[in-house]
């Protein structure tokens, strides 16, 4: 492993979430262990009856009802899940300085909900646009998810969110970890949010493409390297940790969930939508050769997988590509539980393993009733968890459209 | 409409954009601002229900009229007396 000094070593010291199947990092990660999906029946306005990953944390923990209504359901989420995080990783707030804390959010896409909700209000008035909303500016700037967070916790330090389509939680972690680094900040609240269940658009644009999921059983909906996998569940959800530079957690005793050790972004430059096996290889490599380590030594690799055909089918193929051979590497799979939560997938995913480094359990893929072979790979876990391994380093993937890729590797902390 | 009715109405849109309020406590005398910490932001919400309830345009010369529930009332009592 790459040896840094600890000013130089970036530490996960507080999670705040809120999933379709738990509103905290216990409650998602029970969940997970225990096969509860978070899928639920869903409608929305001109789409109709469709399936979804909704949450249902308590808005009005950190927000007033005024607030709410001023700002976005994005900057709802973050704002919760900032709070949660630095509730969790029990820093004394009121005597950080705000100033050099910084607020780094990645998002899928924002201002489509607040867009499609203006054009439905001003329809009313046969489209005068005398009735559209002074709030439309503030809400669809695509800084607003971060901005919120700064304007609810008196931040006054640097906030953006980072557009990396659903490699973008993972692009919101890495942008932590090197402002961090670069000194630009000292205490870092990075991670990804979704609110794109809000949008009729992103629903029709995949039953369009052939790939928005379709099930009988919303829980069965979202199933990962099926063989009758019909697509993806759009969800919405958010994670936000809190990063400190080690040296910072150690001086004020901080618990510690897990060290970013590496992480690799690129981009395929080959596609809109299809993804592309070779470059998810190559930035998986370029995560290890970051970390310093070798494919074996990783012990779980998170996948990325939606539940399309190719995407699953590119994604084990790259896996299989870097991982053959080894033997303890153990593949899942956490989309299969919450569906697709666009710009908080990759945080939010990779939250929901971080608690194998304590409990060594790996939680599985669900809703594979039929292996597709094209998936297949010795060390996936299937339906059931994994229990009684020695979990010391995890690998999350994350690939989005117009082919971005953002790999993270996180090691359980030693001194 | 009736300065009451006016009134009620005024209540009903300030109760959207300022849920967590008490109109109950409401002084017509004193500015929205100061009672109830609207913002610029908000004084646009009130011109925009205006519009959307009641079909009248406020030209923004006239915005200064709506900085109490008795100017307000004084203000629209006129323009809404055919609604």
């Amino acid at each position: 492993m790459t040896k840094r000094p600890d000013a130089e070593r970036i530490v996960i010291t507080g999670i705040g979430l809120t999933a379709p199947n738990g509103n905290s990092l216990p409650e998602f990660r029970r969940a997970l262990l225990n096969g509860e999906s978070g899928v639920e029946s869903y409608e929305i306005r001109y789409f109709g009856k469709t399936l979804a990953g909704v949450c249902h944390f308590d808005n009005l923990k950190y927000a007033s009802r005024r607030e709410l209504r001023r700002g976005t359901r994005a900057g709802s989420i973050a704002v919760y899940c900032a709070h949660e995080a630095v509730a969790d990783s029990q820093v004394d707030w009121d005597t950080v300085p705000k100033d050099r804390v910084g607020v780094y959010l990645g998002i899928t896409e924002h201002g489509n909900v607040e867009t499609e909700n203006e054009i439905y209000q001003i329809k009313q008035y046969d489209y005068d646009c005398a009735f559209w909303s002074h709030h439309h500016n503030p809400r669809t700037v695509a800084n607003s998810p971060a901005g919120e967070v700064t304007l609810s916790m008196k931040i006054t330090g640097p906030h953006y969110t980072l557009g990396a389509a659903c490699a973008a939680g993972n692009a919101g972690l890495i942008q932590g970890v090197q402002q961090l680094r670069l000194g630009e900040v000292d205490f870092a609240l990075a991670g990804g949010v979704s609110e794109s269940i809000h949008t009729f658009g992103i629903f029709a644009a995949f039953a369009a493409e052939g790939a928005l999921a379709r099930h009988d059983d919303p829980a069965k909906a979202s199933r990962p390297f099926d063989a009758a996998r019909n697509g993806i569940v759009v969800s919405e959800g958010g994670a936000v940790y809190t990063l400190e530079r080690l040296s910072d957690a150690k001086a004020r005793g901080a618990r510690i969930y897990g060290e970013i050790i590496g992480y690799g972004m690129n981009s395929d430059a080959t596609d809109f939508i299809l993804p592309n096996a070779v470059r998810q290889a190559e930035c998986m490599r370029k995560a290890l050769a970051n970390a310093g380590l070798a494919p074996a030594d990783i012990d779980i690799v998170n996948t990325h997988a939606t539940a399309t055909v190719s995407g699953d089918i590119n994604e084990m193929e790259a896996v299989r590509d870097v991982f053959g051979g080894t033997e303890s590497t153990y593949i899942n799979n956490t989309k299969s539980f919450i569906g697709h939560a666009m710009g908080a997938a990759g945080v939010l995913e990779l939250a929901g393993n971080l608690p194998s480094f304590e409990d060594g359990v790996v939680h599985p893929t669900i809703n594979v009733d039929e292996l597709d072979p094209k998936c297949a790979f010795p060390t996936l876990v299937l339906n059931n968890p994994l229990e009684g391994k020695d979990i010391r380093v995890i690998l999350n993937n994350s690939f989005g459209m117009v082919g971005i890729n953002a790999v993270l590797i996180v090691a359980r902390y030693e001194a | 409409m009736t300065k009451p009715e006016i009134r009620t109405a005024i209540i009903d849109i300030l109760s959207d954009i300022a849920p967590d309020e008490d109109y109950a406590q409401l002084k017509d005398d004193v500015s929205f601002r100061e009672q109830l910490s609207m913002d610029s932001m908000d004084m646009l919400d009130i011109v925009l229900e205006l519009r959307k309830r009641f079909k009248i345009q406020i030209p923004e010369e006239d915005y200064p009229h709506l900085v109490s529930m008795e100017s307000t009332l004084d203000y629209l009592e006129p323009l809404l007396a055919d609604k």
